[in-house]
């Protein structure tokens, strides 16, 4: 993939592209994008695959006014028209995806397609109760537990890593707690705002995701004007990880049928 | 050099350690009797008015949801010391104002305080520590911008007294400050910063405060303060540093023979044997900075937990972390500490813990009191500088 790093709205912003075609804009999780995941390949093939990386996460810089999903995807929409993207399909995997969404409703017009992979961002259950389980409560394994259909298979030996890029875990991780801590990985407004959310938009969740409940991404749909939901097979919380053919395949699939 | 006498208004009838994942955030409070709260609330009153008719002066803190410091709500204990006792200090360390939403609210509880005491109010402000987050939902990042816009807000209303300012700043929003009462001291009352790292001390020292530290041992503690001196004169406050702005706080036991002290050292320990906590709520992202995030993932691992696995009387006193015997003891283990730092001007004592019990308690704050405090006094006067043993080295 082509890096470079543009200067987006008082942001220095790291932006990864790969292949040519319809644009898909990739919004990554709190892990933060790198080239080599393996779904990049499957998606740039026929796609102009545009990655840039959060502010705060990756190497992208952090302005100190900046302290929410919303201030995120106003920094996004800067990029697409910096980029002369009037329209592009957008996938966003989980807070990427509660990005995609704010952005969704900031723009409607912009988004051709829309994907939220087990996205967050909306507060659908009651007051008593937290309707996705708090990660800063937990111990790491329990995290990683719930978070993966194959915990084992996705684990991370940090003394394999470099120190920039255990630098770049760290930080990815610091500037996700900025962003979800309060109120708890939800925006109150945005499900008031999902209504203006036209285009044809695929939840996806992974079958043993412990995060983001079944019930939960239900209901999120419901708030969308034209969406629906597909459940992933042996996959948890991050299905372009676990299960990158498969998710390649179905995304595809959904921003390639005619509307 | 004065001392303090400090104690966390501890809760330590709990279940075996092993029951439980965590004494803070999450340990259920069906495991607190207030009957004998009750009665630890007064003997603990009890025991900062006997340190103040010993000559000491007082101390308090603030912790939430943990049975190691019931003081939820430090400023409420603060008022009634302040009623109960007639000549000692008050010192609270702190006001954990990263996490108080409400910065102009605490400079009224400090304000009343200073005027309920008539001005014997010293008042410590502290980020709070990493636990303290979850219990104040309190966003771990950006906490020392928060602290400091806090503080210069606290400041400003306490020392404005021509009716209502505004402030609209980063994280604070206020159309109309005018606090009532106004502080009794003037311009307004001490201020102390607790920081265990470099970085924020050279920031405390550059603006005059107190810095206070806390179990930082030799190396530690003398980096805390090489950062507050450099600060100091960096901002052109002169040269000289006085010691009465270093504080540090021990684990203190004396006692008049060696195997009285030694019981009750046994005993303090619990200050740190108890504090089992697990990472995710030692740790959450944002509280220390990447690189020493890295670092712990490389292994390194906090010199305070790596402590707490091997706690002995004897390790804790090597480390500089508790001064504990006879009087003459204490001394040579304090001496050696601060003539390793530079010098400091006040004595935090972590005096009581766990099953402390009340006569031990009271014989190491009377037997500190009289037997070594005023050699204390006479070979560390308030008007020493710090840092002179230091320099060239």
């Amino acid at each position: 993939m082509q890096r470079q790093v543009l200067a987006i709205a008082g942001v220095e912003l790291e932006l990864f592209e790969a292949g040519e075609g319809p644009p898909i804009l990739f919004l990554h999780n709190g892990g933060g994008f790198s080239p080599d995941q393996p779904f990049v390949a499957l998606l740039s093939a026929r796609h102009r695959l545009i990655a840039p990386s959060h502010p705060g996460f990756g190497r992208s810089s952090l302005p100190d006014w900046l302290d929410s999903c919303d201030d995120v995807a106003y920094v996004h929409l800067a990029l697409m028209d910096r980029l002369g993207l009037r329209q592009a399909d957008i996938i966003g995997c989980s807070i990427g995806g509660w990005i995609a969404a704010e952005l969704a409703t900031k723009a409607p017009e912009r988004v051709r397609k829309l994907v939220l992979v087990a996205p967050e961002g909306v507060k659908v259950g009651p007051p008593d109760r937290l309707d996705i389980p708090d990660i800063y409560a937990m111990p790491a394994d329990e995290l990683e537990r719930i978070s993966y259909h194959d915990p084992v298979q996705m684990q991370v030996d940090p003394s394999r890593l470099s120190d920039e890029e255990l630098a770049i875990r760290v930080r990815n991780r610091e500037t996700t707690a900025l962003l979800v801590w309060e109120p708890y990985m939800h925006n109150p407004k945005l499900r008031r705002r999902l209504h203006r959310v036209t285009a044809p938009t695929l939840f996806l969740r992974g079958e043993s995701d412990g995060l983001v409940p079944a019930d939960y991404i239900a209901a999120y749909a419901g708030l969308l004007p034209n969406a629906r939901v597909e459940t992933m097979h042996a996959a948890g919380h991050s299905p372009h990880l676990e299960q990158p053919e498969a998710f390649g395949r179905t995304v595809l699939q959904f921003l390639e049928a005619a509307r | 050099m004065k001392a303090w006498h400090f104690s966390e208004n501890a809760y330590p009838y709990l279940p075996p350690a092993d029951e439980y994942p965590s004494i803070r955030v999450s340990l259920p409070n069906r495991h607190y009797d207030p009957e004998k709260g009750a009665a630890l609330y007064d003997r603990f009153l009890d025991e900062w008015l006997i340190a103040e008719d010993e000559g000491m002066e007082i101390m308090l803190n603030e912790h939430h949801q943990t049975a190691t410091c019931v003081d939820p709500a430090a400023p409420l204990v603060l008022a009634a010391l302040a009623r109960l006792s007639k000549k000692a200090r008050l010192l609270i360390l702190g006001n954990p104002i990263a996490n108080r939403r409400q910065p102009v609210r605490v400079a009224e509880e400090m304000a009343m305080v200073d005027v309920l005491s008539r001005g014997r109010l010293e008042a410590g402000f502290v980020r709070g520590v990493p636990y303290e987050v979850l219990p104040a939902n309190s966003n771990p990042v950006r906490m020392n911008e928060r602290e400091w816009e806090a503080l210069d807000l606290i400041i400003k209303a306490w020392t404005t007294h021509d009716g209502p300012f505004s402030h609209e700043g980063r994280f604070f929003h206020y159309r109309a400050v005018n606090i009532w009462p106004r502080c009794y001291q003037q311009p307004h009352p001490p201020i102390w910063i607790s920081t265990t790292s470099p970085g924020g001390a050279a920031h405390v020292g550059a603006r005059g405060f107190v810095q206070a530290t806390f179990l930082t041992g030799f190396d530690g503690t003398r980096a805390i303060y090489d950062a507050y001196r450099r600060g100091w004169r960096e901002a052109g406050r002169g040269q000289d540093v006085p010691a009465h702005r270093l504080a540090y706080a021990a684990m203190v036991y004396t006692a008049p023979n060696e195997a009285d002290a030694r019981a009750g050292a046994e005993k303090l320990l619990w200050y740190i044997t108890s504090n089992k906590v697990p990472p995710h709520f030692a740790n959450p992202p944002g509280y220390v900075p990447v690189q020493a995030n890295v670092a712990m993932l490389r292994g390194a691992e906090h010199p305070l937990s790596a402590f707490r696995k091997s706690a002995s009387v004897e390790g804790a006193i090597e480390a500089g972390i508790m001064f504990a015997g006879t009087p003459d003891q204490v001394y040579r283990q304090m001496k050696r500490l601060y003539d390793h730092v530079g010098g400091f001007g006040h004595l935090l004592i972590m005096g009581q813990a766990g099953f402390l019990e009340h006569d031990d308690t009271v014989l190491g704050i009377r037997t500190f009191a009289r037997e070594l405090y005023p050699r204390l006094k006479e070979e560390f006067p308030d008007t020493a500088l710090t840092g002179l043993s230091l320099r060239g080295a």
